[in-house]
């Protein structure tokens, strides 16, 4: 199996632990993987995003652009700025909860997210997912990414069972959380359905 | 067992397979976690460290290499321009025991000051360099440098770019540390004490030597060749061999040579694999190292070989390259028509530029001392570490930044240019330990007129939050005495040094002021803790007394605070409570965390 995934966000969301995750999961299943991360200054706040590349046929560690199975998205013009990873056929999962920049709250710009989900809605192939209003449902905003990885592995897309990522989950996230976070993943994956 | 690791804990877990006896660094995006993944394997009887900077770390491995035993210094690129001195000098002694200095790169740059090139200072110290393309590779490489140290008696240059550092693989962990026996250190001034004498007498043996390393290395198992005997070739190394082998998959007519050792060159291997070639693209990051060292050939053996790459424009001289940006530069020297990439108009994406966390201490440091001097002429001299972002709007508070520790030294620069002017210099807690206490003797020696602020937060946060002297732990986990920042300012001589708690802005901007108008060298500690180790649970709330003037987001630039439906709001999951905007706000309208 090839998969080419891309985690997307703003530094501070918690990609990393998904992408993680992705990968354990993947190397569960007993496939090779490789990934890159982002760590450094734009870790405070700035674009990062993690290339998790699933298979025998990535030899380098950066995804092409047009290739990319699967983009989960943890900030909508984080999306629309990797989108051109997006392969033909894939999917992004995105999350439409805007996070604005410091600039943007000085120029009051009213940047919101708004024309980012309707520029993704227009493009198509994307599952939007409100992660706002379900964060708050699940009690807090730290399963966000929890609730993304249900739905990229609900998706079908990432190429790794359901169960063999929610074991992953609660094998990965403290015992005080469990429960909490394999809620967020089931959440998740009914999303996507 | 196989362990999914980043490309650094390979580096460490190969280390640790060789019997490493002794490693030290300073912390530096993308070395640090080296080090760091050290000290979570097994590795009883070693002694490690982060040393106080680059140059302690390569004079203390040096000294245990000397003794023969088996020595990791690991830094960033410009960590190397600081321990260059004694580098430059220990390639002249050699060492005992294997020495690799590991010397991250980092192309883009993405998190540094400079596109610098280790490889030229392989060149430069006449000594070895090592060049893995992915971590796998690292792991396996480090070890060879290891042995090849120690065969011709050198330290060798072990240089990673960040996509290696930064990419992760499974690597296989072996659970025992077995370090590596040695005799201990042999007096013998002859060798060990570097005069002129033994400097021009070891000169002459070096390049002698590196002839022998190049043949050695022309039959090195990384230095490959793949692909038909084709006349067009690619000649990469590092992370874009990477990138180059996955584009050609589907061009198996075409050559890739792969060069692991760009110093001392492997010159029979590379004679060899540009036999019959008539074109050679050269696809390196930083430099163009090896399109050079192809040139020289060519020049030396009357090659007809035409050499692309930097020199010629077919490569970009700065920036990192990609999956995509070595697409199209293959596709251009390979004439393929390329697809035309179907044009999409994305909405206008907003800017993020990397921002001092909600509730960061020096976020209110800055800003008492912008508060404190509204109508002053200044001079602000920032300095290496999260502070930098103290250049941001809405703060602005960092006129210059050049390199660690230099902010204290050019305050001095400007106060003996400027006697009207009031100089201030901002230096981090584990900068000032690196790199800024001798620019404070400098200071007083010399009679400037500065007020140095010492953003005390206790760790090295930029860089994932390092033990350093000022902490109190170190790595061997000892509790050490926490070396004392005032006691070391009052040790010197300062006209006067004071501690404050920067979120008592109030207090803040009154010592600002009577610490600026004083003469002479005068410190301000403004201490209190990254909000990433000691975790808050206080919040801060805006109430119905809002006027919405939004001088909160206007003043601070704080990332918690944002404008919805018309209203300031305070963002609960990174609130930390410091109260900044509280103190700001002209009608006491936020709340909530009492100070």
């Amino acid at each position: 199996m090839n998969k080419d995934i891309l985690i997307c966000g703003v530094g501070g969301q918690g990609t990393v632990l998904a992408s993680r995750i992705i990968a354990a999961s993947a190397m569960t299943e007993g496939n090779t993987v490789h990934s890159a991360e982002t760590i450094g200054m734009a870790q405070r706040g700035g674009p990062v995003t993690s290339h998790v590349r699933i298979g025998e046929a990535a030899y380098s560690p950066l995804i092409p652009q047009g290739s990319a199975d699967l983009i989960v998205g943890f900030e909508p013009s984080e999306v629309v700025r990797n989108i051109g990873y997006l392969s033909e056929d894939g999917i992004a999962v995105v999350n439409t909860t805007a996070i604005k920049p410091v600039t943007a709250s000085l120029s009051d710009s009213g940047y919101d997210g708004t024309e980012m989900v309707e520029y993704l809605k227009k493009r198509g192939n994307c599952i939007f997912v409100d992660g706002a209003k379900e964060c708050e449902m699940l009690g807090s905003v730290k399963f966000l990414n929890i609730l993304l990885l249900g739905v990229a592995a609900g998706s079908g897309k990432l190429g790794i069972s359901v169960d063999t990522m929610r074991s992953e989950i609660e094998k990965r996230v403290p015992e005080k959380f469990r429960e909490a976070n394999l809620q967020a993943f089931d959440k998740g994956c009914a999303i996507a359905s | 067992m196989k362990e999914y690791v980043m490309g650094n804990g390979a580096i460490a877990l190969g280390a640790l397979k060789a019997g490493v006896n002794i490693a030290c660094g300073y912390p530096g995006t993308p070395s640090s976690e080296i080090i760091e993944t050290l000290s979570k394997y097994p590795h009883e009887g070693m002694h490690l460290e982060w040393s106080v900077n680059e140059k302690a770390a390569l004079e203390v491995a040096s000294a245990a290499a000397y003794a023969g035993a088996r020595a990791l210094v690991t830094m960033k690129q410009v960590g190397l321009n600081v321990a260059s001195d004694p580098l430059m000098s220990l390639a002249y002694v050699g060492v005992e025991g294997g020495m690799v200095v590991v010397s991250a790169d980092d192309p883009g740059p993405i998190s540094s000051q400079t596109e610098q090139d280790s490889r030229r200072f392989a060149d430069f110290a006449r000594i070895p360099v090592f060049d893995p393309t992915s971590p796998e590779e690292a792991f396996e490489m480090i070890q060879d440098a290891f042995a090849y140290s120690e065969k011709y008696k050198t330290p060798v240059i072990f240089r990673p770019t960040t996509r290696v550092c930064h990419g992760y693989a499974s690597i296989e962990a072996s659970d025992a540390y077995q370090p590596k026996a040695f005799a201990g250190f042999q007096k013998d001034a002859g060798r060990f004490v570097i005069f002129p004498r033994l400097s021009y007498k070891n000169h002459g043996m070096i390049e002698e030597r590196n002839v022998h390393i190049g043949e050695d290395f022309s039959e090195y198992r990384f230095n490959t060749v793949e692909g038909a005997a084709s006349a067009k070739a690619v000649l990469a190394s590092g992370v874009s061999y990477r990138y180059a082998k996955e584009f050609l998959k589907d061009h198996p007519e075409v050559k890739l040579i792969r060069v692991a050792t760009a110093f001392p060159h492997p010159e029979d291997f590379l004679l060899r694999a540009l036999e019959g070639v008539e074109e050679v693209l050269c696809l390196e990051e930083l430099s163009p190292y090896l399109e050079e060292t192809v040139l020289k050939l060519a020049g030396k053996h009357k090659l007809t070989v035409k050499v692309y790459g930097k020199l010629t424009g077919h490569v970009p001289a700065m920036g990192e390259n990609s999956a995509d940006s070595v697409r199209v530069i293959l596709e251009n020297y390979l004439g393929i028509t390329a697809k035309d990439a179907e044009k999409d108009e994305t909405p206008a994406l907003p800017a993020r530029p990397p921002v001092l966390c909600a509730g960061c201490p020096h976020r209110a440091s800055f800003y008492a001392v912008k508060r404190a001097m509204t109508g002053k002429k200044t001079y602000y001299c920032g300095d290496i570490g999260c502070y930098t972002l103290g250049n941001a709007m809405p703060l602005d508070m960092v006129d210059t930044c050049l390199c660690m520790g230099a902010g204290v030294t050019m305050a001095q620069g400007f106060s003996h240019m400027d006697h009207e002017g009031k100089v201030f210099a901002f230096i981090g807690d584990s900068t000032f330990f690196a790199s800024g206490i001798t620019g404070v003797v400098n200071a007083v020696y010399n009679e400037a007129d500065v007020t140095i602020c010492i953003l005390d937060n206790s760790t090295t946060a930029m860089t994932g939050h390092q033990p350093h002297p000022g902490t109190g732990r170190n790595m061997m986990d000892h509790m050490t005495a926490k070396i004392s920042i005032p006691k070391i300012l009052e040790g010197i001589g300062l006209t006067k040094v004071v501690t404050v708690d920067p979120l008592d802005l109030k207090v803040s901007i009154q010592a600002v002021q009577e610490c600026a108008d004083l003469p002479g060298v005068k410190a301000i500690i403004f201490k209190s803790p990254c909000i990433a180790i000691e975790k808050s649970t206080k919040k801060c709330a805006v109430t119905d007394d809002c006027i919405n003037c939004k001088k909160c987001i206007r003043e601070t630039g704080c990332p918690a605070l944002s404008v919805a439906d018309g209203k300031v709001v305070i963002d609960a999951s990174l609130c930390t409570g410091c109260s900044l905007c509280a103190q700001v706000c002209p009608v006491g309208a936020i709340g909530g965390a009492e100070r």
